[in-house]
């Protein structure tokens, strides 16, 4: 049975792999200047807003994929996961933080943010409509 | 929301991947549609109808009326 891969589905996962890439350069590259004390004022908040920048890509990839998806249903079911996503991430971050708030966790996320618990919350959103609708969408 | 399409697809002896085809969505709409999971925007009825050449309340009907 022939997977499903409308040409916006192709384009988005090329823009997604374009955007990883860009992603780990960059990172590597802060962390790199960073550890070498390299960058200071105006140029470090630069620095490091620039890995933020593919992530931010990302999101911007998969509202293009809602918007160009041509297929009602898949779109319904990309809609579904996003939601879904939505949801799992803001709701592991509320409960976070009100563990962080009463000191039951220690400060800080060891660098997984909002943008780590919505991608995983996509998995689960995905997962999520195989059980209920039978169909992931283009998995 | 009920409807014929699999019985329509049956006697015309297309495969899900056929109707798919000749309507332009994924195979997987069309299974969501057939199986009840899913009801077709007014637009896509209106192809479904055009393409077995009835009417949609010939092919759609209420989930109270069947």
């Amino acid at each position: 049975m022939p997977a499903y891969r409308s040409p916006a589905v192709r384009r988005y996962f090329i823009r997604i792999v374009v955007l990883v890439v860009l992603y780990l350069v960059t990172l590597f590259a802060a962390v790199r200047l960073f550890r070498a004390d390299a960058v200071h004022g105006i140029a470090a908040y630069g620095l490091a807003i620039l890995p933020a920048i593919p992530v931010i890509g990302v999101f911007w990839a998969v509202i293009r994929l809602l918007v160009e998806e041509p297929d009602e249903f898949i779109r319904l079911l990309h809609v579904r996961q996003c939601l879904f996503a939505t949801g799992f991430c803001l709701t592991v971050m509320t409960v976070w933080e009100f563990l962080q708030n009463f000191d039951l966790l220690p400060p800080g996320n060891g660098g997984f943010g909002a943008a780590f618990f919505w991608f995983i919350g996509l998995g689960f959103g995905g997962l999520y409509n195989k059980l209920t609708v039978g169909t992931a969408g283009c998995a | 929301m009920n409807n014929r399409l699999k019985i329509l697809r049956a006697e015309r002896d297309w495969s899900q991947q056929d109707l798919a085809e000749r309507l332009q969505v994924s195979r997987q709409s069309v299974n969501a549609i057939e199986t009840g999971k899913y009801d077709p925007s007014l637009p896509l009825a209106f192809r479904i109808a055009e393409l077995f050449g009835l009417k949609i309340e010939e092919i759609f009907a209420s989930a109270t009326k069947i």
